[in-house]
């Protein structure tokens, strides 16, 4: 019978089940993640249940970004009872502060994530890591405790809705954008309980960088993955982590290290949808047309486009987070902001999402051209993403914001706002002020 | 198991962050979320509310974040059921891993009204309104996840999974 590439994921590791939507399923879990907010509970869970040891202390990753470096005595007690169990458990993916990234950027930065495995993790972007072809999907902090101390995890297997993107993006136009147009086309809850595969000739030509971007904002229409098949942009990404993590440890011949081999390339292929697999819905968009966007308070979903959104003033503009602080996004952001200056009324905070995107932005001059700029450069962290810190707005005050949600409160004051956009948007309105177009501050490309 | 209390409404998309806002993330303490649940929607709500009390919402209850911090609040506050038209995927497994009683009923949300007295039966699916002695459908768990529901959550269902392997 004909499968969705998450059927098949599900059906490799449901003990030789046939795994098809609708089922349920306990499958055994590839990567079980947590962080500093998550993992407390799921560790007094664990204990709780009885257990002593986790399942495979190589699978357990945890990664204390939320609010660390710790930003209050609190978050401090709770970043030391995560220390505690990596010590205690010799967890072998532990992350401190200076090696610290956030998690869905880290995680494939460091080459956790491959084609086909099934990860679960204690934070609702897990699914980002389907831009892969991984099934990723986030659960709360007991089910992470079950699957630390079991392997495994109940799931129905979802039904797919099929994202079809055919056209030419315009400039400026980014992964984000694309996101940000799906889950204004179908709403908040448009994908709910679904898997959600991107797929088309415009996907086939987007960067990994963007395609993080895509399947991070899932959970955002309700999905409870995003997806995409896996193909040469897939393997070359593979290939530059592998030969990157080789280089750090000097080890091996370096080019043998990153090559992906055929024996991977054939298994992975076989993981794209088949041609008669069963959707749920598929949907068709031609983005020819398509412009930088903006969600509008208080949803993901209030989408505009962001030449119809006159004298909208932000007073921050947080550049970075899980969804766009890779160093593609920081090429964009620094783009913009070479040789200009934050308007004085504005604070810009750029945030490279891991320590080794800032480094490489330090070493590209990017970090020169914020600073140059009077922007804040921050260590990597979730925080001003979800109001932690770092960022928080007051009461009435307005941000554009380069994360993945808009809810009420959510940087701050129950009376501010967050808009969200990609980082060209975000960059361009840090110097004027208000939310702008690119084009309105910078050269058209090919003049001048 | 029976819960029986007063019907506070919300609308669609209440998410994580309006249950519980991240800044209070530092701690998981049940009492202390339970002191601050749905405070940006309306700051006086754990006071106003008294024990056993319900919670009636639209649709995609629960959206957002993972937080298992989210259902924890409203169990902390006294709050004795959450029904509403749908739930959020991640909120809907947090509330029945740490046994928050929760129901999806499609009909019922719009029907109930502010402070109606309701009376649920649980294990019946069955919810009363004796305002005006109507009763509303409920949908029934899938018998997988009843089975954990019946557990009282994940813990003792994982407990009593693994004794049955041992």
């Amino acid at each position: 019978m004909a499968k969705t590439i998450t059927e098949k994921i599900f059906s490799a590791h449901a003990g030789g089940a046939r795994a098809s939507a609708g089922d349920f399923v306990y499958a055994a879990v590839d990567i079980a993640l947590g962080n500093d907010i998550t993992a407390p509970i799921a560790i007094d869970q664990f204990e709780k249940m009885g257990a002593k040891t986790v399942f495979d202390r190589d699978k357990v990753v945890l990664v204390p970004d939320h609010f660390l470096p710790a930003k209050d005595i609190k978050s401090a007690m709770q970043a030391k009872i995560l220390r505690d169990f990596a010590r205690r458990q010799k967890i072998t993916h532990y992350y401190e502060v200076g090696r610290m990234g956030i998690e869905h950027a880290l995680l494939p930065e460091r080459g956790m994530v491959s084609p086909g495995k099934l990860i679960i993790g204690a934070d609702s972007h897990t699914c980002t890591y389907g831009a892969l072809a991984a099934f990723a999907t986030g659960v709360g902090s007991t089910d992470l405790a079950a699957a630390w101390a079991t392997g495994g995890c109940w799931f129905k297997v979802p039904e797919t809705v099929r994202f079809v993107f055919r056209g030419k993006l315009n400039r400026w136009v980014s992964g984000k954008d694309l996101i940000l147009y799906t889950i204004g086309q179908i709403g908040v809850d448009g994908a709910l309980y679904k898997a959600m595969e991107f797929c088309g000739p415009v996907i086939e030509r987007l960067s990994m960088d963007e395609r993080l971007t895509m399947a991070n904002m899932a959970i955002e229409a309700g999905g409870k993955s995003g997806i995409i098949a896996p193909d040469e942009i897939t393997f070359e990404f593979i290939e530059q982590t592998r030969r990157r993590l080789a280089a750090e440890t000097g080890a091996g011949k370096l080019k043998k290290a990153g090559a992906v081999s055929a024996e991977e390339r054939k298994r992975w292929s076989a993981l794209a949808s088949d041609a008669d697999a069963v959707y749920e819905q598929v949907y068709e968009f031609d983005v020819t047309a398509l412009e930088p966007l903006v969600a509008l308070p208080h949803l993901p979903s209030n989408v505009k486009p962001v030449s119809r959104l006159k004298k909208m003033r932000v007073d921050q503009v947080v550049i970075g987070s899980c969804t766009n602080g890779r160093i593609s996004d920081l090429r964009v952001a620094a783009k913009i902001l070479k040789g200009k200056k934050v308007h004085p009324e504005v604070r810009c905070i750029i945030f490279p999402a891991t320590q080794a995107i800032y480094r490489q932005a330090m070493q590209e001059g990017l970090l020169d051209i914020f600073v140059s700029a009077h922007a804040v450069v921050s260590t990597p962290t979730c925080g001003p993403c979800l109001g932690g810190h770092m960022g928080i707005l007051a009461k009435g005050e307005r941000a554009i914001a380069t994360t993945n949600r808009n809810f009420v409160g959510r940087m701050g004051h129950a009376e501010s706002e967050v808009c969200l956009s990609g980082p060209a948007v975000a960059a361009a309105s840090a110097i004027t002020g208000r939310i702008t177009h690119p084009d309105a501050v910078i050269e058209p490309a090919g003049v001048g | 198991m029976k819960c029986k209390g007063r019907a506070w409404k919300f609308g669609d998309n209440i998410n994580t962050d309006e249950i519980i806002a991240a800044r209070y993330l530092n701690t998981f303490d049940e009492k202390e979320l339970g002191a601050h649940c749905m405070e940006d929607i309306d700051p006086e709500f754990p006071k106003k509310i008294a024990r056993g009390d319900i919670i009636v919402a639209g649709k995609n209850f629960g959206c957002g974040s993972s937080r298992e911090h989210a259902p924890i609040a409203i169990k902390g506050c006294g709050i004795s059921c959450v029904v509403a038209e749908s739930f959020a995927r991640i909120f809907y497994r947090n509330a029945i891993n740490i046994g928050l009683p929760i129901l999806a009923s499609r009909e019922a949300p719009a029907l109930i009204g502010a402070q109606d007295l309701l009376e649920i039966d649980l294990a019946q699916g069955r919810i009363i309104n004796q305002a005006n002695g109507s009763r509303y459908a409920t949908d029934t768990f899938p018998p997988f996840m009843q089975e954990i529901v019946d557990c009282g959550g994940l813990i003792a269902w994982v407990k009593k999974r693994r004794l049955q392997r041992a």
